[in-house]
């Protein structure tokens, strides 16, 4: 047996040489560098383009002016963004705490099946559609108002359209939330079960269980989930444009205004860099957390 | 045996909580859907009435007509999708190849960098390449509109195409190469047929997000190039909602089928070395 592992390797040793070359560094960024130039030069280059271009007047000398113009004229509508984002932002995580919790510690196994079932399918719903879906939904004539109407929760008579800051909101957890979701009951399905029984077993409730066991074992993964949605929230254009257009509206429209009526890229570059400074303290919590859990 | 006594169901009045949210939820996952379906069938609808005043097709007639531009704006996204996957997956495949089998320095870094283009805000990069693609002639054009695509979907091909590479087991290429099979014949007879799935998934991914993309286009691709998402946005705006809702319900059918069987491309497998 032990001849045959000799054998083995001494066969193996010429292999192991000309190998050598296919698994050294050098070989192995030559096989990333294609996809690497397509990120610098379809993302980085541009990105960087848009924190300069947010300091040039259109002769290209530098300029503090956009910036000045861009708060003079849009500071409401960066405050309107920030509120809307991080709302949404709230109403997901609670959301997503709530289904992937009973989805983790639900007792009908009938209920937690449907549950699996229903709440991912807006999962790859583009956000334009979503924004086509809640600008009929939540209209004055849409299928909500009809039902609350006919529940006999609503009066006829005081009927309106929801589609303003709220239907932004609605707009973004209805399509986000589902993501959030199937992240997190993803990370508490893998998840030591012996922890739960043991605090089941002791008396706790299952609400105790989750928020003191569960909850911060994937507080992780939450977090990746809402930063990625912030993100994703930060950069569409298409919902605010379609459901709320008018003022105050999100910073995303502003900056297509700013570009399709006036060709000011100055002012657009600088509503960028804000829209840019948000992600970063979205980004700022995140790793907070990761750096802790790293010295942990 | 405590513990089952334990976990029994509830009373009676917790079952109809749970079945009331779960209602709940329901309506507000299907209420949407159902609203587009009406207005999608509608010929007229005026409030109060409940459901539209007048049911009918003309309108999808009008959609698939020569001057609807559905018929050609679906082939333009879908064109447009096939060609973002191939550039995607040729890249993506040896670079998930590299950093699933090769010793890379700064490889948490070089993981980071695909991430970056879907974690950060995206307004900023669209509106400068537009500009750069317009001095170059890109812009108004299907490459410019690909390239753009393929920056912002080559994340996903990357990482699901290393974590496919990293769940082969290696010793069935060794065995190959043990038994003479140069570098590229072991891996396009072992290594690529192993992993196949996995890039399968991590393509439909890509055609996906290509195919439901709006800002990139929207700034990339004007005037010229007119998808699907670009045509239901102007039919919107127009506040046509027939024909909005017509062409939304053609790009809520691969979004829909695609999350109903997800999970059997995306092996429990292949997820579990998603991003490592």
């Amino acid at each position: 047996m032990a001849e045959t592992m000799i054998d083995a390797s001494a066969a193996a040793a010429p292999n192991r040489a000309r190998r050598s070359f296919e698994t050294s560094a050098t070989f192995g960024l030559l096989l990333v560098a294609p996809a690497l130039a397509i990120v610098a030069l379809f993302f980085a280059l541009p990105l960087g383009l848009s924190v300069v271009g947010a300091f040039q007047d259109k002769e290209g000398s530098a300029t503090l002016a956009n910036v000045a113009k861009a708060y003079e004229l849009y500071s409401t509508d960066f405050v309107f963004t920030v509120a809307i984002v991080a709302l949404s932002s709230a109403l997901i995580a609670a959301l997503a705490i709530a289904i992937a919790g009973y989805l983790t510690l639900g007792e009908h196994p009938k209920a937690v099946a449907t549950l699996r079932w229903l709440y991912r399918w807006p999962l790859f719903i583009p956000f334009i559609v979503a924004g086509q879906l809640m600008r009929g939904f939540l209209a004055k004539n849409g299928t909500l108002n009809h039902v609350l109407i006919a529940g006999g929760l609503l009066e006829p008579i005081s009927a309106q359209s929801m589609l303003d800051w709220r239907g932004i909101v609605i707009a973004f957890v209805w399509k986000q939330a589902p993501f959030v979701t199937l992240l997190l009951a993803g990370a508490m399905a893998s998840l030591d079960r012996q922890h739960i029984e043991a605090a089941r077993n002791l008396g706790a409730s299952r609400l105790r269980v989750l928020f003191e066991i569960v909850l911060p074992q994937v507080k992780g993964t939450l977090l990746v989930g809402i930063v990625l949605s912030f993100v994703a929230m930060l950069s569409v254009l298409s919902v605010p444009l379609m459901i709320n257009p008018n003022a105050p509206t999100m910073i995303t429209v502003d900056i297509a205004y700013r570009i399709n009526t006036h060709a000011d890229y100055g002012v657009a570059n600088a509503l960028c860099l804000a829209s840019l400074a948000l992600a970063a303290a979205g980004a700022w919590f995140y790793l907070r957390h990761a750096v802790a859990r790293a010295e942990r | 045996m405590t513990a089952t006594a334990r976990w029994r169901p509830g009373s009676l009045g917790r079952t109809i909580a749970v079945a009331v949210l779960i209602g709940l939820l329901a309506f507000a996952v299907f209420g949407p859907l159902v609203n587009l379906v009406l207005w999608a069938f509608a010929e007229r609808w005026y409030f109060p009435n409940r459901i539209p005043s007048v049911f009918g097709v003309s309108f999808w007639g009008r959609v698939f007509s020569e001057r609807g531009g559905a018929v050609s704006s679906l082939a333009t996204s879908v064109w447009i999708a096939v060609l973002t996957v191939v550039v995607c997956l040729a890249v993506a495949i040896p670079a998930g190849y590299a950093l699933a089998r090769v010793k890379l320095r700064w490889r948490g870094l070089i993981l980071l960098a695909f991430l970056l283009p879907q974690a950060v805000p995206n307004l900023p990069v669209y509106v400068n390449i537009a500009r750069v693609f317009y001095e170059i002639g890109l812009a108004g054009t299907i490459p410019g509109v690909v390239l753009v695509h393929a920056s912002h979907g080559l994340v996903l091909a990357v990482w699901i195409a290393s974590a496919a590479f990293a769940s082969v087991d290696v010793s069935l290429e060794e065995a190959a190469r043990n038994m003479g099979a140069s570098p590229m014949a072991c891996f396009r007879t072992v290594t690529l047929p192993l992993a196949a799935p996995g890039l399968m998934a991590s393509a439909i991914f890509v055609f996906l997000e290509s195919l439901d993309e709006f800002t990139g286009t929207y700034f990339v691709g004007v005037p010229d190039v007119m998808t699907l998402p670009l045509l239901m946005f102007n039919a919107s705006m127009g506040g046509n909602y027939q024909i909005a809702s017509i062409t939304a319900l053609l790009l809520l059918i691969p979004s829909v089928g695609f999350m109903l069987v997800v999970e059997r491309f995306l092996k429990a497998d292949v997820l579990a070395m998603v991003g490592r």
